[in-house]
């Protein structure tokens, strides 16, 4: 008894916020699934239980499948483009370069971006418009004898175009997260592979990469979630055009102009399944990585911590 | 970390050197056009010049881009500025408790809390609407909730709990426990133990909530265009509009959208290292 008075106050502290996230985020999680299982198909009528069918008739619409194929496209482009372009950077600069704090803040700034102003820019850049008529990186690759592309209007790649201002935006971060991993390893491991007759390759391949895992499995699953429910840009570059549906824009259609609750219910689920199966793996594996860590017995509270909390991390751990 | 300098070969450390340059100057292209075009008049819109600099340079496109955006960039004041304050008290107390003052249970609770940070809000939209639609009428206060700033400012407060809460608490773990114990053997209790010992300290951790706060509210379309109306349409829905009618030059597109983006970038600019840790704090693992 006496224990729980200890812990106690604290629970009730955080009441307010448990009973929010309770209400908001699973309450509402399930209130959306259950409206994807009714055939509430307008805005008035009752909504009787018809189980999983909506889940089985979105697959008869061409739209849907559209919109699942220019994810995937979407998808694998920007994860891989901003984790290779990402960890290039950070490669580059993980021993130490002049300037390395300017390079950093040009990286890094389209992150402080809405996705609708990128957007907006990134229209312009890839803009479709050829020959006289080319602005933007048409008119620039013209000028350089580069061919001119259709960019995202393109029938089979034009989701990749799309996936350029979303690499743009999000390769500085991915840099900044392997520039933390890379120096989050320590010298003296280097040194003794190094002693031990490893050249440069080999201490990058056998001490460097092992030790960059979990920051590569941090950036997917960031990268990954990002792609899945893109939204903002697409809006802002194509509207609401078919050529690059997505599910989150196909959501937002089948509430506000056609009207059908179970239908854009039905896609939020897909949405949230999609990025649930690799998220809760991902977090349950790292809370339990995190208690194998034994907790630094007293941290000392440093006003200027250092660029990144994960090296301090990194160097505590290792 | 020491560069391993002199051991490198010089052309290696430039061909480096040349990489990142070439890559920065890209990165950069966009700010040229938004810049460059923000200042043309029309009469140099035509696509030869596209990527020119302006002949004659013109503050025109700005001003009318400010008439057209000044009450989206209002409404995101009064978004973003109690917004981000409400996220960091509920995060800072969250915290606190999870790393300081933990019951049994605060790991799966946490984890709990966790899952909310990546749930994709689609997932909670159409539910989050009919409440709020519901709160409208039941409380008489119309255009409040549903198609006001309180609804949004509320609906950006609960789903920053995850996200508040982990920057704080993974904060507050370096604080040494014989602190906060010290603390309660002198018979302070949980509130007076982090009004004397923990709040003092959180400066940093504050900075980082707020910015990363600030930031994704400021920057969020989703929820504006699902829960504003045209009274209450934050910068971005604004900015989609503007730059969505065929009617509007580029020159105010680009103004339009260089508008919209100063006050993150200067947040950026001027609190670039806090802005750092929030991002590395999304990684979950810091």
């Amino acid at each position: 008894m006496r224990r729980a008075r200890t812990w106690l106050p604290g629970l009730l502290l955080v009441t307010p916020s448990i009973v929010a996230i309770g209400v908001f985020v699973y309450g509402m999680l399930g209130w959306n699934f259950q409206l994807a299982m009714t055939d509430k198909h307008d805005q008035v009528s009752e909504g009787q239980f018809v189980g999983l069918q909506n889940f089985i008739d979105i697959w008869d619409q061409p739209r849907w499948h559209l919109s699942v194929n220019h994810t995937i496209v979407f998808t694998v482009v920007f994860v891989l483009g901003a984790l290779l372009l990402g960890w290039l950077l950070a490669f580059l600069m993980e021993k130490g370069i002049k300037g390395e704090g300017t390079f950093r803040a040009i990286y890094l700034f389209p992150m402080a971006i809405s996705f609708v102003a990128t957007g907006i820019v990134w229209r312009w850049l890839m803009n479709s418009g050829t020959g006289e008529r080319a602005v933007g990186l048409n008119r620039l690759f013209d000028w350089l004898g580069l061919p001119q592309w259709q960019w995202f209007r393109d029938q089979d790649w034009g989701m990749a175009a799309m996936a350029l201002p979303a690499i743009w935006q999000m390769s500085g971060y991915v840099m900044a997260l392997f520039l933390a991993g890379f120096r989050g390893v320590p010298e003296e491991l280097r040194e003794a592979a190094r002693v031990d007759g490893c050249t440069e390759w080999g201490v990058y391949r056998h001490v460097v990469l092992p030790m960059l895992r979990p920051v590569t499995l941090s950036a997917l699953i960031i990268l990954g979630h990002i792609s899945l429910k893109v939204f903002d840009l697409i809006v802002a570059v194509s509207g609401k055009q078919i050529i690059t549906d997505v599910p989150a824009v196909f959501m937002w259609v089948a509430v506000f102009d056609s009207n059908d609750p179970a239908k854009g219910a039905t896609i939020a689920s897909y949405i949230v399944v999609s990025v649930a199966i690799f998220v809760i793996p991902y977090l349950i594996w790292s809370v339990r990585a995190e208690r194998r860590t034994v907790r630094p017995e007293s941290g000392s509270l440093r006003g200027q911590r250092g660029p990144s909390e994960r090296d301090h991390e990194q160097e505590r751990r290792s | 970390m020491t560069a391993v300098g002199g051991r490198r070969a010089k052309p290696l450390l430039w061909t480096r050197f040349g990489v990142l340059l070439l890559f920065g100057v890209i990165f950069l292209i966009p700010i040229y056009v938004l810049l460059v075009t923000s200042f043309k008049p029309l009469t140099e819109a035509d696509p030869g010049q596209a990527w020119n600099l302006p002949q004659t340079w013109t503050a025109e496109a700005w001003r009318v881009a400010w008439e057209k955006l000044a009450p989206g960039l209002w409404n995101s004041v009064l978004l973003a500025v109690p917004g981000s304050l409400l996220s960091c008290a509920l995060g800072s107390m969250n915290g606190y408790v999870l790393s300081k003052w933990r019951f049994p249970g605060a790991d799966v609770l946490f984890t709990l809390f966790l899952f909310g940070m990546f749930i994709p809000y689609q997932g909670v939209m159409i539910p989050l609407v009919q409440l709020l639609v519901w709160l409208n009428e039941a409380t008489g206060l119309q255009g409040v909730f549903y198609g006001g700033i309180p609804g949004l400012v509320l609906a950006h407060v609960v789903y920053g709990i995850p996200i508040c809460t982990l920057i704080f608490r993974n904060y507050y773990v370096t604080i040494p426990d014989e602190l906060i114990e010290a603390s309660r053997v002198d018979g302070a209790g949980l509130l007076r133990t982090y009004w004397s010992i923990v709040l003092p300290v959180s400066g940093p951790a504050f900075a980082v909530v707020i910015i990363w706060q600030f930031t994704s509210l400021w920057n969020d379309f989703l929820f504006a265009v699902f829960l504003t109306g045209p009274q209450s349409w934050p910068t971005t829905v604004m900015l989609n509009n503007i730059a969505g009618a065929q009617a509007t030059p580029y020159s105010q597109q680009m103004a339009a959208a260089i508008l919209a983006s100063i006050p993150t970038m200067v947040i950026y600019v001027l609190l670039g290292r806090f802005f750092m840790r929030g991002l590395m704090a999304g990684a979950l693992k810091g």
